[in-house]
């Protein structure tokens, strides 16, 4: 594959760390078709051919490898749908790194949409980064609505950190979970709109097995006009431990709806549900203040801390 | 340094107004200055004032010969008045070592923070990447904010109740903590405290009762009026001394 143009690296740099070609295994996707790819001895990926997308598939015991399969689009007008399906083999332990970046150049609305579904084996242990970013001089939306779909295996753990880091104009996030004995779900979502943005997400985690547990985390920040919904529902089906959270701010004419829901359908089941929504606390800007940033500074370093 | 003259400050809520500082004139340039006095008697309203955070409804407060009483709370920041929270603040993401570098103003050495972490008795090596949130008890926020105050190294630091939510081993060092700031920090104490161990180790006391001063000298001289004040309250209401 050849070397990054400046726009290219900026938005892979931007929503997976990534400056130069990887050296492991990855899959980069521009423009809704394969920029490159490349596979291990223990990482295989391998085109779809009933629809757009890929099937990735972890060879069982891969210790400390890292998969990256990030999306870019610098095309107005482009309308992206794509799945991805992992297959995480046994005892396996890697990082899969992901994220959508999206440069609009013109007034056409720029849409990527990715359906990802994990299929987790037994005590196998992945973290998924996905970031998702939106740029570009043009009047053209940026529309991002990533679908993930989670299957996770006796004593199997899925650690999930998504983040939306700004300039994205409308998006709806779902995730549905299903865990079985043993399993942990571990979800920390965090989401900037601004101008005049949506944001919806919906989780729903059904904790089936024994001793499975889920913590769906969340922590927000609405400026501007922009409005956002969170969504969550944990079923708790077995004895298990479910917990989610919901932590917003509000800025300006910024709104957040916070709906988080547990069920639980089993008598050994132990849920937690808490949500919080508010401005900046005056006196955290005082206190920083105090130590001489401006009011300005102070809320920057409190939002950028809040969603770090 | 400092000077307070003629201020007042009237607070207004639903209920209506009161005068919570009347017409208080001091000027202060000593090391190490404690206010002290009953409870509601001022003390937090004069530290906040001092600060910034709130402005007075009279009078003019100066600093190192400048009128700052219009100026905002970063201003006085940047001019070199720093201020501990009786209720340190607690933050979502902000770290430990992210706090102390926002007072140094500069991103310092690992090393540097872990000697203001450990000067307040904390393993700095558990402290520095932890989040200034509810998971801190209130005896930690309160050395952590003390160190930060302590990384600021301004010409006035003013502390309101540091003693406020300390257990008695981190009350002993925290007394150490004092003196050594005292005794090497560059700049001016202004310690609101009801510790007579605190007190003790003051330059000058001042109280504050009613929004008036109504006492201010050497420790040993107002520590003595406040004993003999106390004895004669006791005997006034038939109690033994």
């Amino acid at each position: 594959m050849k070397e990054f143009s400046a726009l290219e690296k900026q938005l892979l740099s931007t929503i997976a760390d990534i400056e130069s070609v990887p050296t492991g295994a990855y899959n980069i996707r521009e423009d809704g078709r394969l920029k490159g790819r490349s596979t291990t001895e223990n990482i295989d990926i391998v085109s779809k051919t009933d629809k757009s997308g890929i099937d990735i598939f972890i060879k069982p015991n891969t210790k400390n490898q890292r998969v990256d399969i990030p999306v870019i689009i610098t095309k107005s007008g482009l309308n992206d749908l794509v799945y991805n399906d992992f297959y995480v083999g046994e005892n396996a332990d890697v990082l899969i790194v992901a994220g959508c970046g999206i440069h609009n150049p013109g007034c056409d609305t720029a849409r990527h949409d990715g359906i990802h579904t994990f299929h987790v084996g037994k005590n196998a242990k992945v973290k998924y980064v996905e970031k998702h970013y939106g740029e570009g001089d043009g009047s053209g939306e940026r529309i991002l609505n990533p679908t993930t779909v989670v299957e996770i295996d006796e004593g199997g753990y899925l650690e999930m950190e998504t983040v939306q880091i700004k300039g994205v104009d409308s998006t709806v996030r779902t995730t549905n979970a299903v865990l079985g004995k043993d399993a942990t779900l571990i979800i920390r979502e965090k989401i900037m709109t601004h101008g005049k943005q949506t944001a919806e997400t919906h989780f729903t985690v059904d904790l089936n097995g024994e001793n499975s547990g889920a913590h769906v985390i969340s922590r927000s920040v609405a400026k501007d006009s922009s409005h956002q919904v969170y969504n969550s529902l944990v079923n708790g089906n077995n004895k298990c431990n479910g917990h989610t959270e919901c932590d917003a701010i509000i800025m300006d004419n910024g709104t957040v709806s916070a709906i988080p829901r547990i069920n639980a359908n089993c008598v050994d089941a132990t849920l937690i549900h808490e949500a919080a929504i508010g401005k900046i606390a005056g006196e955290q800007l005082v206190k920083l203040m105090s130590l001489g940033l401006t009011e300005k500074q102070a809320e920057e370093e409190i939002v950028n801390g809040f969603l770090k | 340094m400092l000077e307070f003259k003629n201020v007042s400050y009237v607070a207004s809520n639903a209920d209506g107004e009161k005068e919570i500082i009347k017409n208080v004139s001091f000027e202060i340039d000593q090391k190490f200055t404690c206010l002290t006095g009953p409870n509601g008697g001022g003390k937090s309203t004069l530290a906040k004032l001092i600060m910034g955070i709130i402005k007075p409804t009279e009078g003019r407060i100066m600093f190192e010969g400048r009128d700052i009483t219009q100026l905002s709370i970063t201003e006085r920041a940047k001019e070199g008045i720093s201020f501990a929270f009786q209720q340190p603040v607690r933050f979502k993401g902000i770290t430990v070592s992210d706090l102390i570098n926002f007072a140094g103003e500069r991103k310092l050495k690992m090393n540097e923070i872990c000697e203001y972490l450990s000067e307040v008795g904390l393993c700095a090596r558990e402290y520095v990447n932890r989040e200034v949130n509810a998971s801190l008890s209130g005896g930690e926020l309160k050395r952590i904010e003390i160190a930060t105050a302590m990384a600021r190294g301004a010409k006035l630091s003013v502390f309101d109740e540091p003693e406020a939510g300390i257990d008695l081993w981190s009350f002993t060092n925290l007394i150490k903590v004092f003196e050594k700031l005292r005794d090497k920090m560059g700049g001016s104490l202004i310690v609101i405290s009801h510790q007579e161990r605190i007190l003790n180790i003051a330059d000058r006391i001042i109280v504050i009762a009613d929004g008036k001063i109504t006492e201010d000298g050497a420790p040993k001289e107002v520590m003595n009026k406040l004993f003999l004040a106390k004895n004669c309250k006791m005997l006034e209401n038939g109690v033994k001394a």
